[in-house]
């Protein structure tokens, strides 16, 4: 007597996993974060330079990280990753197609301490005069030593600017057009009163960008940065102005940019392969295990679904050891689908009926699986803990992975087995690779 | 099956070609060392797209006019053309490398921005701290897998499955210190891989080991593993199998770049299914004639009819 509600249940549950695939898999596509290594981007990593005091340093540290990551989002990056790592580290992330890596690396790392100065600064006897002809007439930019930049007082910084913008003047040169504060241009009016006929320098970080003779007492509150190279570059100047200095400076301890093309190609080339490599897989599987390979590959589908929502609900992002990860984890799963039907078939060598090998098969698979399965969920924790960055993504889609593999393995390969066995349509353990 | 009674009965054989593999390693590592990427040493990869064939002595005549004359220069591309370098050298900051890149320009004025595939630095200092980061790591999850095992299982065996890891451990390091593959950080990926792998495939022949302990108390401990290895074997060739499946035709399909890893974890798998089989189950008898059991064991998840 064939159970044909046990077999419309079973049918109804694998057409399920079935239809589900096509639709996370689309899901998949549109949003996975790749990773650098796969997406192609900049990651930097920024470390502080000494600053005495701990607590000052940490200040320091927080309010850098709020202007990088205003300088990000003008940049237009999609989804920036910005993290501390320690007491006095920065990392910053961009993964995208678009970016202009030569761009980026420019606005993130730059302190962009904008200072103008008096013309005392020409008496000090350490300052090189020919720095002014040089910035004016041969329009170059003349890097000063901080030691001189220390030993005097700035007229201006970039706190008393309000806003920074890039434009062409008539003759069509770029230039970076700034507004003041207020406060800023009572202070830019007097000292322009002051230093009539006189030059005023203008210094982002340690080089003279600019040194015009002061006409006559301007007072409106705007001046103007020439001298600034192209108009990307004038462009690039204003923004550091607008999101403001960094208040430490950065040194750059780590820097990886990755093409585009090298990145896609990867990612391409590995999801073909991996597709091949399953494929097979479950073709070897119904080869040498029959119906239960059969069970096997819904089983493996649904596995692939768990792992891939969870991964990316909870956000994680996809590198290449990750990928290794997933590997591993792929194998494991179809480990606990081997030693399931390895133990039912020995029960049923033992001449066992087939509901009582399936049910005894699952029974004595479970605690290998768990044991085989807790130990590396062990190890993977554990390196996600004390990990970071390549060891840290490994071990994330190993542990969600076991998981998925230990939930699909126990609970719907048992489940879809013994339905199909319930609906008394098989009773030939030949198709149990007996 | 004459095949495994072989495995058991020579055991001292088969755990000398192990103690072989770690010497071998240990000398190696004396002789030639490992050929550390600048994950962990620091320095700087160029990687460009020149888009027309070339030679490295052209390369080599940008650099010397930085100064960098010494470094690696290696040809890299697709089938047939080889118009990509990959330039290894010391730690360059930005600048220098934008400047590089400039000369490069000259010579070869069709290189565009897009032709940078990859501009990597790291420095001296983060080098030194992720390989210390990484064997911290790995320490204390092997401890932990040892305080599993010995509470799942008993002390001996958690030696061996441990043994039997780094016999596998030994055993890739020593193939990439000869044929000198370069160590970056997927390679850690996938040496913790391989480590995943055989201490699972390790445990499940050890929990059928436990399993039949318990069921047949008055055979030998030597039949008693000869059996549960003969009854296990079918799944250890099968689950190894299917995981190469995977991994040739990553190996085949998946592009040069990940050659290198996707060979790591190849060997690593392969090793793994032989050190579960030929290794741990060896050495876990050999404990036990010398230090014999504390323990009775209680297979604790399932009772046995």
């Amino acid at each position: 007597m064939i159970k044909w509600n046990k077999f419309f249940l079973l049918i109804v549950i694998l057409a399920l996993v079935v239809g589900l695939l096509y639709p996370t898999s689309s899901y998949v596509r549109d949003n996975a974060n790749l990773g650098l290594d796969l997406a192609g981007g900049v990651y930097v990593l920024l470390e502080a330079e000494d600053v005495d005091d701990e607590v000052d340093e940490d200040d320091a540290v927080e309010r850098a990280m709020t202007v990088i990551r205003s300088r990000v989002d003008e940049l237009g990056v999609s989804e920036p990753v910005l993290q501390r790592e320690g007491r006095n580290r920065i990392r910053i992330e961009l993964a995208g197609e678009d970016l202009d890596r030569d761009e980026a690396m420019e606005v993130i790392g730059r302190t962009a301490q904008l200072k103008f100065f008096g013309p005392e600064i020409l008496d000090d006897p350490d300052f090189d005069a020919d720095v002014i002809r040089e910035v004016e007439e041969e329009e170059q930019t003349e890097v000063i030593s901080q030691e001189v930049l220390d030993r005097h007082e700035p007229l201006l910084t970039g706190d008393d600017l309000a806003d920074a913008s890039a434009s062409y003047d008539p003759q069509g040169r770029p230039f970076v057009g700034i507004e003041f504060t207020s406060e800023g241009r009572d202070k830019f009016a007097e000292a322009t009163t002051q230093y009539v006929n006189q030059p005023i320098l203008m210094v982002l970080d340690n080089e003279v960008i600019s040194a015009p003779n002061v006409n006559e007492p301007i007072t409106g509150g705007n001046a103007s940065i020439e001298n600034v190279g192209d108009i990307s570059e004038a462009s690039n100047i204003a923004l550091m102005l607008r999101t403001g200095a960094l208040p430490v400076t950065l040194n750059e301890l780590e820097t990886r940019t990755v093409g585009p093309t090298l990145g896609a190609e990867l990612l391409d080339n590995s999801v073909v392969a991996a597709s091949i490599g399953l494929g097979l897989v479950l073709l070897f599987m119904v080869a040498f295990y029959r119906l239960p390979g059969i069970m096997s590959c819904f089983a493996l589908g649904l596995y692939l679904i768990i792992l891939f929502m969870v991964l990316i609900g909870i956000g994680a992002t996809f590198t290449l050891p990750g990928i290794a990860g997933l590997v591993l984890s792929i194998g494991m799963a179809v480990d606990a689908n081997v030693i399931i039907f390895e133990r039912i078939k020995e029960e049923l060598r033992d001449k066992k009926t087939l509901r009582t090998s399936v049910d005894s098969g699952f029974k004595k698979a479970l605690s290998t699986i768990l044991d085989s399965n807790v130990t590396t969920l062990i190890g993977a924790s554990i390196l996600f803990y004390f990990g970071t960055g390549p060891v840290r993504g490994f071990a994330v889609t190993l542990t969600i992975g076991i998981l998925a593999s230990m939930f699909t393995a126990i609970i719907f390969s048992k489940f879809i087995l013994k339905t199909l066995v319930q609906t008394r349509m098989v009773k030939n353990t030949k198709y149990f690779g007996v | 099956m004459n095949f495994i009674d072989q495995v058991i009965d020579k055991r001292k054989n088969w755990i000398s070609i192990s103690g072989v593999i770690i010497v071998l390693t240990l000398i190696m590592f004396l002789i030639r060392g490992l050929n550390f990427g600048i994950d962990f040493t620091g320095g700087s990869i160029l990687h460009f797209e020149i888009g027309e064939e070339f030679e490295t002595q052209e390369i080599r005549e940008v650099l010397q006019n930085h100064g960098l004359e010494d470094s690696v220069i290696q040809k890299a591309g697709g089938e047939g053309e080889e118009s990509e370098v990959v330039i290894r050298t010391v730690s360059l900051d930005e600048d220098e490398r934008n400047e590089i890149f400039n000369s490069m320009q000259q010579v070869w004025p069709q290189m565009t921005e897009d032709s940078i595939l990859r501009s990597d630095n790291v420095g001296g200092v983060i080098g030194a701290e992720l390989r210390q980061q990484a064997i911290i790591a790995l320490s204390i999850a092997v401890v932990a897998i040892i305080l599993y095992i010995t509470f799942r299982f008993e002390f001996n065996f958690a030696v061996s499955a441990i043994i039997a890891l780094i016999n596998d451990v030994f055993f890739v390091l020593l193939l990439f210190s000869i044929f000198q593959f370069e160590i970056e950080t997927a390679f850690v990926a996938a040496l913790l891989t391989i480590m995943g792998y055989s201490i699972n495939d390790t445990i499940v022949i050890f929990d059928r080991i436990r399993e039949n302990l318990n069921l047949y108390k008055n055979y030998k401990k030597e039949e008693v593993v000869k059996m549960s290895l003969k009854r296990t074997l079918t799944r250890s060739i099968n689950t190894s199998f299917t995981t190469l499946i995977v991994l040739g035709s990553l190996f085949i399909f998946g592009g040069i770049t990940i050659r290198p890893f996707v060979a790591a974890l190849l060997f690593g798998v392969i090793i793994g299914t032989y050190s579960s089989i030929f290794l741990a189950p060896n050495v876990w008898l050999i404990l036990q004639d010398r230090l014999g059991s504390k323990k009775k064991f209680n297979a604790s998840s399932h009772s046995e009819a």
